[in-house]
């Protein structure tokens, strides 16, 4: 185990210590880091950044109010200390933080003393239980992302097999939230959201499999890997991308993917469950205060893991777009940043198509949705997994030599 | 490596401790901050400040469970599809063309079977039961239509 070993030259104290606790103990700090920074910050500074580019697409104002002083001012607890807000340094950072940038702060703040309402007639274990799974499905995900050069949490070699289905975790817990809140639109809402995400997943998975199948590997860090070289290049670059390798034709999935991927999260275009004009909020309607706020981060987290798995899987994940062996030569920790800038940027460039999508374009209706699913990204995604067989194969007996004995030999890579 | 799904269990456990953790603080903090004024209305299903009418598990639309009825067998093909889709590059050199039709046979059942469940008229969400209709019949019964009417 190199990760082991690594961490013993470390901190040489855990060399005594039994291999698994330090490994539990190291996933432990990595997965914190991750909830501390992927998911839990950037679920309120998505919702900060999706206000303001609503403002612009709607020409209205964003929020544009909150400083330090009406955050202060916002309890009842800290309203005695809006003072400190004209303290001298205080007074001098609040006024370098553009006005509304600590909306996201304000809007934790009343999320957690918010009242927690669980509606008479619901069914108050699965009301309880639903968000919990829902959280666990799409945190889980996170485990097998290369958020850096040869770097994720824990090295699956089912890696992209297991996302898909940990990811589905999300479609019990919708449903359980539907059912158990005794509400007519949680219901509908529950189930509208349940056929939607099983519809998507098949065009998404048998897009995800073609490149699987080019790859020959479903582990996230092998996959990346492979793209580091393309068109006879060592080192390629952008060119190495499995987007841009085989001449382009992975475009056709990776589009395939991205469509189904916002279907899957619940985005508009897709966001029928949550359909305000008919559904009042789909399967939260009755959730409230920060049990509702577990639904809201699960939905940003399965953005970002949406955009994550696009760039891991078709935009080379960590690999910058220049050659990596530009920066070959940099300390480990600066590679570590290299990678992770990249895997961010990437991830985050998704979310941010995302959220300008949903102030583009109208709603879907469901037949219409169903019928974009059904009818055309399965045949198209099925017709591309085919396609793509037959140009893996045609390019590996380009490789083979021709006697069938000497191709034995040379099989083991 | 042997530890590997280890983490997963780690991965999910600190999610459970997350909200766990999340909702103990705010039971806490909530003596101080929160107000907790439950009243028989406030507890009511929310049924856009109406009183609610009738039960809650009403009848929904019975395509829902056709949905889940196909996803099922698209799913299992997923999931006899990507051992395979793994194995190709690996095997190919043993047993060339013969992987690849197999495949192809394999999905041709299947998109045999999406084209039967496509023309009997499954995938359409607002299903008429009438088998031959006027082409006027059938403008006049799509959705579309209606939505316009």
């Amino acid at each position: 185990m190199h990760l082991l070993d690594f961490i013993h030259q470390l901190l040489p104290f855990t060399r005594d210590w039994a291999d698994w606790f330090v490994y539990v103990l190291m996933v432990f700090f990595f997965a914190f880091a991750i909830l501390n920074t992927l998911v839990a910050p950037l679920t309120g500074i998505s919702t900060y950044i999706e206000r303001r580019l609503a403002g612009r697409a709607q020409y209205r104002w964003g929020p544009n109010r909150v400083g330090f002083r009406s955050l202060l001012s916002a309890l009842p607890l800290t309203r005695g200390l809006t003072k400190l807000a004209d303290v001298q340094p205080i007074k001098f950072i609040g006024s370098k933080i553009p006005g509304g940038l600590l909306q996201f702060a304000a809007d934790g703040l009343k999320l957690f003393t918010k009242e927690d309402i669980i509606p008479s007639g619901a069914d108050s274990f699965l009301f309880r239980l639903a968000p919990y799974v829902v959280m666990a499905g799409s945190f889980a995900a996170f485990a097998v992302f290369p958020v850096s050069f040869w770097c994720s949490a824990t090295n699956l070699n089912i890696g992209i097999f297991y996302v898909i289905g940990i990811s589905s975790l999300v479609v019990p817990g919708v449903l359980m939230s539907g059912w158990a809140s005794a509400n007519k639109w949680a219901l509908y809402g529950g189930m509208r959201a349940a056929s939607q995400i099983v519809s998507y997943e098949i065009p998404v998975a048998i897009s995800l499999m073609t490149v699987v199948m080019l790859t020959g590997s479903m582990n996230m860090n092998d996959i990346v890997a492979s793209q580091l070289s393309g068109y006879g290049i060592e080192k390629a670059g952008l060119l190495g991308w499995n987007v841009f390798r085989y001449g382009g034709l992975l475009v056709v999935p990776f589009v395939v993917y991205f469509i189904g991927g916002c279907a899957e999260v619940n985005r508009t275009p897709f966001d029928l469950p949550e359909a305000e004009s008919e559904l009042v909020a789909g399967y939260h309607t009755e959730y409230s205060g920060f049990r509702w706020s577990f639904f809201f981060m699960a939905e940003y987290a399965n953005m970002f893991a949406v955009g994550a798995i696009a760039t891991t899987m078709f935009l080379g994940g960590p690999l910058p777009p220049y050659p990596a062996a530009f920066t070959e030569g940099l300390p480990m920790l600066a590679r570590f940043g290299e990678g992770f800038f990249w895997f961010f940027v990437k991830s985050y460039f998704f979310v941010l198509v995302m959220i300008h999508m949903r102030w583009t374009l109208p709603r879907y209706r469901i037949d219409q949705l169903m019928h974009l699913c059904w009818k055309v990204l399965i045949p198209i995604a099925l017709l591309w997994f085919v396609i793509m067989c037959g140009v893996k194969m045609w390019r590996m007996e380009q490789n083979l030599p021709k006697h069938p004995a000497a191709a034995a030999a040379g099989a083991h890579r | 490596m042997r530890y590997d799904y280890v983490g997963v269990l780690v991965f999910l456990v600190l999610a459970v401790g997350f909200i766990l953790a999340g909702m103990t603080a705010q039971r806490i903090v909530s003596r101080l901050l929160r107000t907790w004024r439950p009243s028989a209305s406030k507890l009511s299903p929310y049924e856009c400040g109406e009183e609610p009418v009738g039960g809650t598990y009403v009848r929904y639309n019975i395509r829902f469970y056709v949905i889940a009825l196909i996803f099922i067998v698209f799913d299992v093909e997923i999931v006899l599809l990507f051992p395979w889709a793994r194995v190709f590059q690996e095997l190919y050199p043993f047993y060339r063309s013969v992987l690849f039709w197999d495949m192809v046979i394999f999905i041709g059942i299947l998109a045999f079977g999406l084209a039967y469940v496509w023309a009997k008229g499954d995938l359409e969400w607002v299903k008429t039961f009438r088998k031959h209709l006027s082409p006027a019949e059938k403008v006049a019964r799509s959705p579309q239509k209606k939505e316009a009417a």
